[in-house]
C-alpha cells in the first residue's frame, strides 16, 4: 500500500478538503461558532457553583451569641437568607423550592456557648436535589465552624486543632474551570467523528465515492485527505476555545501550550477514527449523524466525567466509562489548565487515547473497500 | 477489428437473490462507440461497475486493458450516473483534482484543459461552482472529467439520463471525435433511439442480452413490416385499440395524427380493406426503429383493450374546459420558475407539457394540482377555481407523481389502501376498488410484497392503479414512464387511451419525445416560458419549415424550435 502512496494526489485531496470546508458553511458554524456557543453558555449561563444559595434561617433564641451566628450566616458570600422565628414558618419553603435548606440555631445555644457545651446547630436539606443539599450542609456547617473558630479565639478556650478547608487549584470551586476544558472535548468530538462521519458518508451519497474510485486514488490517500484537514480544523478549534478560556473567562493556565496539543492530538485520532469507521460502515449522511450522536457525542457529554463525576456514578455505568476515549481527555485537560504539566498523569491518558485511536482506525481500514458491493 | 479494450465473459451478478446479470458477454472495441443499451433495472450500470472494477463478478471473465479490472486504471475514463462532480468546487477546481488524481503531467496541464474547455464550450464557466451549472453543462464537465488524461477505455453510464435533448446531441458529437483518436467507448442509455447512432449495441433485459451486433441488424429485421396509417385524426385512438387486438400487429403507436403499426413477422401486410379503418385511409410504408426491434424480440407489445377502461365510468359530457391555466406565473425571489402560462383543456383530450429539466415544467403542474400557489394568474380544474376550492379541485384529479411515489416499505395492498383512505373512498369502495385494481394491473401474487422491492414495471402499474383508483375525471401524470422497458410503456399508454376515450382529461408532463405523439395538443416550454404549442403535427410542420428538413421526428421539432427560441432572445438582446 505504502508503495502505491502518492503525495501529488494527497495534496490534490487535501485541498479539495479544505476547499469544501471553507465553502460549507456547517463546517464553520461547528468548528468555529459552535465552541464559542458553548464557551458562553458554560462560562455565563450554566453554573454548577451555589453561590448564594437560599435558606430559611430559623433562630430559636435570642441570646448574644446566636444573633451573632445568625449574622455570620446573613453575611456569608454563599447563602441568602430568610429569617424565622420557628421551623413551622419555613417548612413550606422547602418543599416548594423557595430555599434550600433550613438551618436551626436551637434554644439554649447561648447558655450552651457560655458553659462551654455549644449545642449543634441542625440544618435540614432537600435530598432531591442532591449537589445543592451537600452544598448547603457542607457550607452550612463551615460558616458555624468557622464562626465559632473566631468566637473561642475571643474567649481563652482556643481549641488545639481547627479545620480550615482549602481547595486547590480551584480555591472559589468555580464550575467553569472544569467546564471550559470540557467544552473543548465537545468540540473536539464534533469536528473529529460528527463532521469526519458527514462528509465521508457525503461523498458516498452524492456518488463522488464511485467516480474517486474509478481514477488511480489508492483509499489510504482518500483517508489520509479526510484526517488531516479535520485533524487541523480541530487543534484550530481547539487553541480558539483555550484563548477564549483564559483570556476572556480567566480560566488559569498553569501548564504548557505543548502539553495541551500532544493532549488534544491524542485525542482526535479516536474522535477521526471513529468517524471514518461510522461513515465506511452505514455509507449514509442521516445514519452517520445518529450514530455519531449516540457513540461519540453523548457519552463525551455524559460519561466523561465532564458534567458528572464518574465516581459517583453506579458501577456498570462506571465501567461503561473506560471504553468512552473522552473519559481519558477531560483528566489531562483540567490538569494541563489548573495544575500544570504534569507529565506522570498525562502521559498514561494520553497513551490509552491512542490506542483507542489505533483501534478505531484499524477497523475503518477493514470496512473501507475499494468496492461498491 | 483490433483487440477489445474491454471484454467480458458469461458474467453473472446475483444481489441478495436478485439476479442481476446471468451470463452477459461483451466486447468493447477501440475508436468504436459500443451501446449497451436497456430498460433501468436491466443491469446497464451493474456491468459498467464490474468492468470498472468497482463491483466484483460471482461468475466470468473480465478482462479490461489486457489485465484484471481496476488493474489499470491510469487508461480508464469513467462517468458515473451523476458525473461524480464536486458541487462545492468550480468547474476549474473538480478539473485540477481530476488531473492530479490522474497524474497528468504539469506541464500539459495547461494545454490540456484549454482543448478540453473549448471541446466542452465550458471556458467562460471556469469560475462556477460545479453545482450551479446546469444538467447538461454539469454533463459536459462530467465528460471533460474523464478525459482529463487521455484514456483508452471510456464508460460512460447514461451520460444522457435527464439532459435536454440538444445537450444530449452536443454530447454525442464529442464522443464521436473522441473514438477518432482511438478511444473505445461504451455508452450505456436507457433511450432507444440512442442506440442507432452507435457502431455496436448490447441490448440488455433483466440481466440477460436479448441482441449484439450492429443496430442496423435488429431495426433491418423489422423493415417492410413497419406501415403508417393515416387519415382518420378523431378516431386514431380507437383504431389503434381496435388494430393492436388484431392478430397479425404486435406493436403499435400513435404519431400525432397517424398509427404507426408493426407487424407480425411472416404475416401479410394489411390493407385499408383489411384494416376497415374507413374511407379516407391511407398506408405508407414507414421507416423501421431501433424499437421495433426491441419489441419484437421481448415478444410484441400488449394487446389494445384496456381492461382498466372498460370497468371505468363514463366521464359526463362537459363544455367547460376541464383543465385551464390563465397567465399562471410563479416566482422563487427573484427567479422566475414559470411565466404566463396559458392553455385550456376540453374533456376528453390528452394536453402535454415538454421541456428539458428545470425548463418550469413540473413548476406550472404543482400550481394546477394546488401544491404550489401562482404568484400570478388563474387556473381550474373541472370547474374547480384553484384559488377559491383548491381542494375540490384536488380531490377530482388522480395523481401520479415522478419516480411513481409509493410507500416503499408498505406493501402493495397497504399503497392502495392508503390511497383509497387519501382520495376519500369508504371502506366498501375501498376493497371493491382494490380487488378491481389488483385484477386489472396482475397484482394478485405481489399484494403483500412490499412496493419498494417490486421490479420498476410493477411500480409504475400500482403508482396508476393508486392514481386512478377513485375514477377520477381528470389524470395529472408527471414523467409516467421514465426508465420503463417499451413494453410497459406501451401497456401504460394503452390504459390512458382507453381512459380518454371515456372522457378523462389528462395532463402529462414528458421528456420523452415520443410520448408526445400520444398527445391531442402540446406545448413546447423553456427557459420558464411556453415557446410554442399546438398539435405534435403542426410543431413537426413548424420545425420542417425552420430547419428545413422533411418529415423531422419530435425530438427534431424540438431542438428546431428552441435554437430558434434561443435566436429570438439574442436579437432582441441585441436589440
Amino acid at each position: 500500500m505504502s508503495a502505491n502512496f502518492n503525495r501529488r494526489r494527497l495534496i490534490a485531496l487535501s485541498i479539495k478538503e479544505f476547499a469544501q470546508i471553507m465553502r460549507d458553511p456547517s463546517t464553520f458554524l461547528i468548528a468555529f461558532l459552535l465552541p464559542l456557543i458553548l464557551l458562553f453558555l458554560f462560562g455565563y449561563a450554566v453554573s454548577l457553583d451555589s453561590s448564594r444559595t437560599r435558606i430559611a434561617l430559623v433562630v430559636e433564641d435570642s441570646s448574644a451569641q446566636a444573633l451573632d451566628l445568625a449574622s455570620a450566616y446573613a453575611h456569608s458570600d454563599y447563602f441568602e437568607v430568610i429569617p424565622a422565628r420557628s421551623v413551622a414558618q419555613v417548612r413550606d419553603t422547602l418543599i416548594d423550592g423557595t430555599a434550600r435548606a433550613i438551618i436551626v440555631i436551637p434554644q439554649g445555644f447561648g447558655e450552651g456557648m457560655v458553659a462551654g457545651t455549644p449545642p449543634p446547630i441542625q440544618i435540614v436539606t432537600d435530598g432531591s436535589q442532591p449537589n445543592t443539599a451537600n452544598f448547603a450542609a457542607a457550607y452550612g456547617e463551615g460558616v458555624r465552624a468557622a464562626w465559632m473558630a473566631a468566637e473561642t479565639g475571643r474567649g481563652a478556650t482556643a481549641p488545639p486543632i481547627s479545620l480550615s478547608p482549602r481547595y486547590w487549584y480551584n480555591p472559589g470551586l468555580q464550575s467553569r474551570y472544569f467546564l471550559v476544558p470540557g467544552s473543548i472535548a465537545i468540540v473536539m468530538t464534533m469536528i473529529g467523528t460528527l463532521l469526519t462521519a458527514l462528509v465521508v458518508a457525503r461523498e458516498w451519497e452524492r456518488g463522488t465515492m464511485e467516480a474517486m474510485m474509478a481514477t488511480p486514488m489508492r483509499m489510504a490517500e482518500f483517508i489520509a485527505s479526510k484526517v488531516v484537514p479535520y485533524f487541523l480544523l480541530g487543534i484550530g478549534s481547539m487553541t480558539l476555545c483555550t484563548l477564549i478560556a483564559v483570556f476572556v473567562f480567566g480560566v488559569p493556565f498553569r501548564g504548557s501550550p505543548f502539553a495541551l496539543a500532544a493532549i488534544a492530538a491524542a485525542f482526535l485520532m479516536p474522535a477521526l477514527g471513529l468517524g471514518l469507521f461510522i461513515s465506511a460502515a452505514t455509507k449514509n449522511q442521516f445514519v452517520a449523524s445518529q450514530i455519531a450522536l449516540l457513540t461519540a457525542f453523548l457519552p463525551t457529554f455524559l460519561l466523561s466525567g465532564f458534567l458528572y463525576e464518574i465516581a459517583s456514578m453506579p458501577w456498570p455505568i462506571q465501567a461503561l466509562t473506560y471504553i468512552v476515549p473522552a473519559r481519558y481527555l477531560i483528566p489531562p485537560l483540567q490538569t494541563v489548565f489548573l495544575a500544570g504539566d504534569l507529565w506522570g498523569l498525562i502521559l498514561p491518558d494520553i497513551a490509552i487515547m491512542l490506542g483507542f485511536g489505533a483501534l478505531f482506525f484499524f477497523l475503518s481500514f477493514r470496512v473501507t473497500k475499494r468496492s461498491l458491493d | 477489428m483490433s483487440a477489445a479494450v474491454a471484454s467480458a465473459k458469461g458474467v453473472v451478478k446475483r444481489f441478495e437473490g436478485v439476479t442481476a446479470l446471468d451470463g452477459v458477454a461483451i466486447d468493447v472495441a477501440p475508436g468504436r462507440i459500443t451501446g449497451l443499451v436497456g430498460p433501468d433495472g436491466a443491469g446497464k450500470t451493474t456491468l459498467i461497475r464490474i468492468l470498472a472494477g468497482l463491483m466484483k463478478a460471482d461468475e466470468g471473465e473480465i478482462s479490461m486493458l489486457g489485465g484484471p479490472p481496476g488493474a489499470a486504471l491510469d487508461d480508464l475514463g469513467y462517468m458515473p450516473q451523476r458525473f461524480g462532480l464536486y458541487e462545492d468546487l468550480t468547474v476549474a477546481e473538480n478539473l485540477t483534482l481530476y488531473a492530479e488524481l490522474r497524474g497528468l503531467p504539469r506541464g500539459e496541464r495547461q494545454a490540456v484543459f484549454d482543448r478540453l474547455l473549448d471541446f466542452t464550450d465550458l471556458k467562460r464557466f471556469q469560475a462556477r461552482l460545479a453545482g450551479k451549472l446546469s444538467g447538461g453543462m454539469k454533463q459536459k464537465l462530467g465528460l471533460a472529467c474523464a478525459l482529463v488524461k487521455t484514456p483508452k477505455l471510456l464508460l460512460l453510464d447514461e451520460p444522457g439520463v435527464g439532459v435536454d435533448p440538444i445537450s444530449r446531441r452536443e454530447l454525442w458529437a464529442m464522443v464521436g471525435e473522441l473514438t477518432g483518436e482511438g478511444i473505445g467507448v461504451l455508452w450505456s442509455t436507457a433511450y432507444l433511439d440512442e442506440a442507432e447512432k452507435c457502431d455496436t449495441v448490447y441490448l440488455l433485459s433483466e440481466g440477460k442480452l436479448l441482441f449484439e451486433g450492429p443496430p442496423g441488424d435488429l431495426t433491418g429485421a423489422v423493415a417492410d413490416r413497419v406501415i403508417r396509417v393515416s387519415g382518420f385524426e378523431a378516431r386514431r385512438r380507437r383504431f389503434l385499440t381496435e388494430a393492436l387486438d388484431r392478430e397479425d400487429v404486435i406493436d403499435g403507436t400513435i404519431q400525432g395524427r397517424s398509427v404507426r403499426l408493426l407487424i407480425r413477422d411472416g404475416r401479410e401486410v394489411p390493407d385499408a380493406v383489411m384494416l376497415d379503418a374507413g374511407p379516407d385511409t391511407r398506408i405508407e410504408p414507414a421507416s423501421p426503429r431501433f424499437e421495433d426491434g426491441f419489441i419484437e424480440r421481448l415478444g410484441g407489445g400488449p394487446r389494445g383493450t384496456s381492461a382498466l377502461a372498460e370497468r371505468y365510468r363514463e366521464i359526463p359530457p362537459s363544455d367547460t374546459p376541464m383543465i385551464e391555466a390563465n397567465g399562471l406565473t410563479r416566482r422563487f425571489g427573484d427567479f422566475t420558475a414559470a411565466r404566463d402560462m396559458n392553455f385550456s383543456i376540453p374533456r376528453g383530450q390528452i394536453f402535454g407539457l415538454l421541456g428539458p429539466n428545470g425548463a418550469g415544467k413540473s413548476t406550472t403542474f404543482k400550481m394546477l394540482c394546488g401544491l404550489l400557489t401562482p404568484s400570478e394568474g388563474t387556473g381550474a380544474v373541472a370547474g374547480n377555481d384553484l384559488r377559491r376550492a383548491a381542494a375540490d379541485a384536488r380531490a377530482s384529479l388522480g395523481y401520479m407523481a415522478q419516480k411513481f411515489s409509493l410507500y416503499g416499505d408498505l406493501s402493495v395492498r397497504q399503497n392502495l389502501d392508503f390511497f383509497a383512505g387519501a382520495y376519500g373512498l369508504d371502506r366498501q369502495e375501498g376493497a371493491h376498488a382494490i380487488e378491481a385494481m389488483a385484477e386489472i394491473f396482475e397484482l394478485g401474487e405481489r399484494m403483500n410484497v412490499n412496493a419498494g422491492t417490486l421490479p420498476l414495471g410493477f411500480k409504475q402499474r400500482l403508482a396508476l392503479a393508486c392514481a386512478v383508483m377513485h375514477e377520477p375525471p381528470v389524470l395529472f401524470l408527471d414523467e409516467p414512464t421514465s426508465g420503463v422497458d417499451p413494453v410497459t410503456r406501451r401497456e401504460f399508454w394503452t390504459h390512458i387511451n382507453g381512459l380518454v376515450e371515456k372522457g378523462v382529461t389528462v395532463l402529462v408532463t414528458t421528456h420523452f419525445m415520443d410520448e408526445a405523439e400520444y398527445c391531442d395538443e402540446v406545448t413546447l416550454i423553456y427557459r420558464a416560458e411556453q415557446i410554442a404549442s399546438g398539435t405534435p403535427d403542426a410543431l413537426k410542420a413548424r420545425a420542417a419549415e425552420l430547419s428545413d428538413t422533411a418529415d423531422p421526428t419530435m425530438e427534431d421539432a424540438f431542438i428546431a424550435l428552441i435554437e430558434d427560441s434561443d435566436r429570438a432572445r439574442e436579437l432582441e438582446a441585441a436589440a
